[in-house]
């Protein structure tokens, strides 16, 4: 594929998954402190945040499926999801963190597996989105042309 | 955690409303039991009738009982009086029987006769007036019975006239009163009823009655007395045989019963009111009507029976009283227990209307309370979700917004460029009125915490005339501020804010207004209550009332020359303002910063005054209500949501002031507001006045400049931006006076002269330029003065004119602002000073790269994304980061001595939270810094510093004030709200880290 083309891909799915509500302002933020000396930063940073977030997943699920559920932890789970999320600007995740921790306040079990199954979800489709989005863009890096990422600062 | 707090509210709503239903179980005594009303009247009905019934029982008893007594008493009367009388004729008789004893029997011959008998008794009939007539029947033996009949010369004949036939005795009618003769020589035996009479009376030896009967002569009911004679006297206690023995002769007459009751009740009062019978009783069973009617009318239910005694013991008699009329219906008694019964009713009635009443009362007042209590539900819920939305819409438009800046930096041709930029024009308007949605949601949520910095108050209101300076330029508005020498130069509150209402009220009258002028003033508030004087408050909003119009000619001492709403603000109260102050030097500020140094409030007056449209007086009082235009029309021409002036008056209020407005349609309108503002502290002043003091370049001091400008209050507007720079200030009303004052050798050497274009319009007719002529020559020693022309708008033609006319040198365009005069000034002065050239804040990248170049800083966040994006950011300035994953962690790390120069921390952290570790850093702090005044300067390195003191920024997502106070009140020095945007992260930044490598180069 051209590598004129694969970068207006790349530009257009960044905005499809700014439309969804995927990723907001705070990616952007995020790939402005990317440069020269810092190349990875993007993938880096994201790459962490997977590993946090699956293992804050698994933790939650099984605070939750304890008989008598310590929702202090699971709020503070929750808190450091919401805090990750919001960090790479996935506002998806956050939105429902933050639904998830009223349900903790309240200690609505229910509620909670709900928003666990909903934080799950949108999780699997930020990883999902994310990683087309790295792929994306090395394969233009591997076609030897230049991310127009950089060209998202306003 | 907007989210979060938004659900906080709407618990505490919920709890309020319940809380208020609470209230309801309140219930009074009348509500508990209004089950019970309708069978309470009913009882309450049924208990009047009751006692009614029961009075007019009583009464009518007490009647009845009265009516008994006066019947009784009348009988009773009667039977006396009936008696009494019988009684003296029978006396009477009695008389007459000793007459006829004593002259017949005792005196031989008799000294009786018929005659003399005869004349007797009717001579003494008014002493028997109760007989119609006596007579004497002898007793006469069957043996004597032909001896009497030769002596007497008659036959005895019974009572049917016939000769008597043979008997043992008879008593035949001897001597006799007149009307008696039909009863001569009648044998009185020969009746059975007389022969008993007669046996009964010589055997009791007292006088004795019939049964009554018809009498002869009248056909009245009458009865027979009859009365013995005895020949000898007897013994008082005589026996039968004895009296039977002695017996002569008997006396007898009729009673007329009938017509002796007649009279005597005739002669009674009352004898209409009551039937009077009179029986005979001897025979129990079988009573004998002697007087009255044997019909048995008039009222039966009541009787009165007398006893009679008439002197015999073997008849009883007996009267009988009874009423004529049955007893009239007790009409006294029935209205009183009738009218006590409506009494009662109308009574029950009342009560019971009442006590609806107030049921139904207490009943819309709940249904009211609980009204209301929804309606404030929902006008909280209203505000929430006008917050939610707001704050929702707020997302996706930033990414629009975003999406447009991305596609603006792209390749686009001229004219989609001009529809990207539309769009992205259109979508910031939509971001301000959302903004200004949530304000106002805000401030009904009772959640805006208004800001407590120092900031210049004419700074930014130079920069708002600046906003609008482009609008007033084209539409040829005059748009000027005045800010009194009193006002200090800083003031202690919300910039942002007073920012905003001073915005909407200039953007409002830059909308209304076509022509004229837009003037904000701001002075000290004490000063011009006190000199607003009744006489004026009486023309506020007061319609056409003039005076206003000072000068003849129809021009107005205002700004304009036009009409101003608010006659307060004429020239005559304006000059007052500036006398009273002096226009002195800037120093004079100082000095009443210092002398007013006490008091740590200052409320200021604003007044933004314009000539627009006004407002018309039906929508006067709707102005400040929200989403409230003057008419619906406005919107259509000016557009605007009609929310500004809500949310100016709540802001105005937080600033514990109050916002007015005077308004005359087709004059003008003039809105002002008080705003109270702290003073700063003397001490801390200096240091501001050093480091935040207006960009204003102070080379103009000591510059002397004349304005030329007939207006007066125009001209005062152009010296206060002058005395800002420093320059000294005179003024005269045309070029004219300016020239022949210079000439006069006057001392004042002006650098400047300011000419209003105004002037020099009508100044160049008058040979304009052949006075400035004049003039140049005269400043021989120094530079000539140069020449600005102010100008609200000026076409090309008359800029070359003016050029041409001796201003070469510039026109300065209006609004005026101290900043642009400066710049202007410096222009026309070319001052060798370039200082200034790049003062103003540097910004791009380039810049954030070398701001922190070789710090060292420390990243607090146990979360491992957080402290990334955290460190890359801050590595983008050119610090050196090193993270630590808990607050523990980071204590270690800053063991004194450590090399950091700035700590961020984040605040919600498990464990140790950032206040905590804050205040525990602070410890080790203070207790380094004892160590080292004790033991002087041994720790190398920060031996230079006077303190430790690592700044630490608190980092976090929540962006409520409190959470800032309580930063500052453990120890931070900042504040970075999380995720990091880079403006702001360089702007918290740049506090601690810009006049670093400023003062250090």
């Amino acid at each position: 594929m051209e590598v004129g083309q694969m970068q207006r891909r790349l530009l257009e799915y960044t905005k499809s998954l700014f439309m969804e509500g995927v990723l907001d302002n705070q990616f952007l933020q995020l790939q402005q402190l990317q440069d020269e000396s810092n190349p990875d930063f993007v993938a880096e940073v994201v790459s962490l945040f997977f590993a946090d977030s699956e293992r804050l997943l698994n933790d939650l699920t099984r605070a939750l499926d304890q008989p008598t559920i310590d929702f202090k932890m699971v709020d503070s789970h929750v808190h450091q999801l919401k805090g990750s999320s919001s960090s790479i600007g996935a506002e998806r995740i956050k939105n429902a963190c933050v639904a998830f921790r009223n349900f903790c306040e309240e200690q609505n079990i229910e509620g909670c597996m709900s928003c666990l199954q909903q934080v799950k979800q949108e999780y699997c489709l930020v990883k999902n989105k994310l990683e087309t989005l790295f792929r994306m863009e090395q394969q233009i890096v591997a076609a030897g042309g230049s991310i127009p990422m950089m060209e998202l600062s306003f | 955690m907007g989210l979060k707090t938004r659900k906080n509210h709407c618990h505490s709503v919920a709890l309020k409303v319940n809380e208020q239903m609470g209230t309801k179980i309140g219930y009074t005594f009348i509500q508990s039991n209004r089950a019970w009303l309708p069978k309470a009247l009913v009882l309450w009905i049924m208990g009047m009738a009751f006692i009614s019934m029961s009075i007019y029982r009583g009464m009518d008893e007490e009647n009845k009982i009265r009516r008994k007594e006066v019947l009784g008493s009348m009988c009773d009367q009667r039977a006396r009086m009936l008696q009494d009388q019988f009684n003296v004729t029978v006396n009477h008789v009695h008389a007459l029987t000793i007459l006829v004893s004593t002259f017949h029997y005792f005196k031989n011959p008799s000294a009786l006769d018929q005659d003399t008998f005869a004349e007797y008794t009717t001579r003494t009939a008014f002493e028997r007036p109760l007989l119609s007539g006596v007579a004497y029947a002898p007793r006469v033996v069957d043996a004597q019975r032909e001896q009497f009949e030769r002596q007497h010369g008659m036959t005895i004949t019974t009572m049917k006239s016939e000769p008597s036939p043979i008997r043992d005795e008879y008593a035949p009618v001897m001597f006799y009163q007149e009307p008696m003769s039909h009863v001569k020589s009648l044998d009185m035996m020969s009746g059975e009823e007389d022969r008993e009479n007669i046996l009964r009376a010589r055997a009791t030896g007292k006088a004795v009655l019939t049964r009554p009967f018809r009498l002869l002569g009248s056909h009245h009911l009458g009865v027979v007395l009859t009365f013995p004679v005895y020949k000898s006297k007897l013994p008082p206690r005589s026996t039968v045989e004895e009296r039977i023995k002695a017996t002569a002769g008997y006396i007898g007459g009729p009673f007329d019963v009938e017509s002796l009751v007649e009279n005597l009740l005739g002669q009674l009062a009352g004898n209409q009111a009551i039937l009077v019978n009179v029986y005979d009783m001897t025979n129990a069973s079988d009573p004998l009507i002697m007087y009255g009617d044997q019909n048995q009318d008039g009222d039966m239910s009541l009787l009165h029976e007398s006893e009679l005694d008439f002197g015999d013991s073997f008849r009883k008699h007996k009267m009988i009283c009874r009423y004529h009329q049955k007893a009239s219906t007790p009409w006294t008694a029935l209205t009183t227990a009738f009218f006590l019964f409506v009494i009662g009713l109308l009574v029950g009635y009342i009560l019971y209307g009442a006590a609806i009443h107030i049921v139904k009362v207490e009943d819309d007042f709940h249904k009211m309370q609980e009204l209301k209590v929804r309606a404030e539900a929902a006008d909280v819920a209203k505000s929430q979700f006008l917050a939610t939305v707001s704050h929702e819409i707020r997302t996706p438009m930033n990414g629009i917004l975003g999406m447009l800046a991305l596609l603006l930096d792209t390749d686009l041709s001229s004219t989609q460029r001009d529809y990207a930029q539309t769009a992205q024009i259109c979508g910031k308007a939509l971001i301000a009125l959302i903004n200004e949605v949530l304000d106002r949601a805000k401030i009904e949520a009772r959640k805006l915490e208004l800001e407590a910095v120092l900031f210049n108050l004419r700074a930014i209101l130079d920069d708002v005339l600046s906003l609008f300076s482009e609008k007033s330029r084209n539409k040829g508005i005059e748009l000027a501020v005045f800010v009194s020498d009193k006002v200090p130069e800083f003031v202690l509150g919300d910039p942002g804010r007073f920012r905003q209402i001073i915005t909407n009220l200039v953007g409002n009258s830059v909308k209304f207004t076509e022509r004229g002028h837009i003037f904000v003033k701001v002075h000290l508030a004490e000063r011009t209550m006190v000199k607003t004087d009744a006489k004026d408050e009486t023309l506020l909003n007061g319609g056409t009332e003039e005076g206003v119009c000072r000068s003849g000619t129809g021009q107005f001492n205002t700004l304009s020359g036009l009409e101003a709403a608010d006659g307060r603000n004429s020239w005559d109260k304006f000059k007052h303002l500036i006398d009273a102050e002096g226009f002195q030097s800037n120093a004079s500020i100082i000095n009443m910063m210092a002398s007013n140094g006490g008091s740590e409030d200052v409320t200021l007056m604003v007044c933004v005054e314009d000539t627009g449209i006004g407002i018309p007086l039906s929508a006067q009082e709707r102005v400040f209500m929200p989403f409230m235009q003057a008419d619906s029309s406005t919107s259509r021409h000016y557009g605007g949501t009609g929310i500004g002036l809500s949310i100016s008056k709540c802001l105005v209020e937080l600033m514990r002031g109050q916002i007015s407005f005077v308004s005359r349609p087709q004059v003008g309108s003039t809105f002002s507001f008080t705003a109270v503002f702290g003073k700063c502290k003397e001490y801390v002043f200096e240091d501001i006045k050093q480091s935040k003091s207006e960009d204003l370049p102070p080379g103009f001091k000591g510059l002397k400049a004349v304005v030329v400008d007939e207006k007066p209050v125009r001209a005062a507007v152009t010296q206060y931006h002058l005395n800002r720079l420093g320059i000294m200030v005179k003024m005269s009303s045309s070029i004219k006076d300016a020239s022949s004052t210079a000439k006069n050798g006057d001392k004042f050497q002006p650098d400047i002269i300011l000419v209003e274009k105004d002037c020099w319009i009508s100044g160049e007719d008058s040979g304009f330029n052949a006075q400035l002529l004049d003039w140049k020559p005269n400043g021989h020693v120094f530079k000539l003065p140069k020449l600005i022309l102010l100008a609200t708008n000026i076409s090309k033609d008359e800029c070359d004119k003016a050029k041409a006319g001796g201003f070469a040198d510039t026109v300065i365009m209006k609004p005026l602002r101290a900043s642009m005069i400066a710049a202007c000034l410096q222009q026309v002065l070319s001052t060798e000073n370039k200082r200034q050239a790049g003062r103003g804040v540097p910004n791009g990248s380039s810049f954030h790269q070398g701001l922190l170049r070789g710090k060292k800083i420390l990243v607090v966040d146990d979360n491992g994304v957080n402290r990334m994006v955290a460190a890359g950011a801050l590595k983008k300035f050119g610090a050196t980061v090193e993270c630590a994953a808990s607050a523990k962690a980071a204590l270690d790390k800053l063991q004194s001595p450590h090399c950091f120069d700035a700590c961020f921390m984040d605040i919600q952290m498990p464990e140790m939270d950032g206040f905590e570790a804050t205040r525990r850093i602070r410890q080790m702090e203070s207790k380094a810094n004892e160590q080292m005044m004790n033991g002087g300067s041994s720790v190398d390195g920060t031996a230079k510093r006077d303190e430790l003191h690592l700044p630490i920024l608190a980092m976090t997502a929540d962006v409520i004030h409190a959470t800032f106070d309580e930063c500052l009140k453990c120890g931070m020095d900042g504040y970075v709200s999380k995720p990091f945007e880079e403006e702001n992260l360089y702007r918290e930044l740049a506090k601690f880290f810009k006049s670093k490598p400023l003062s250090g180069a």
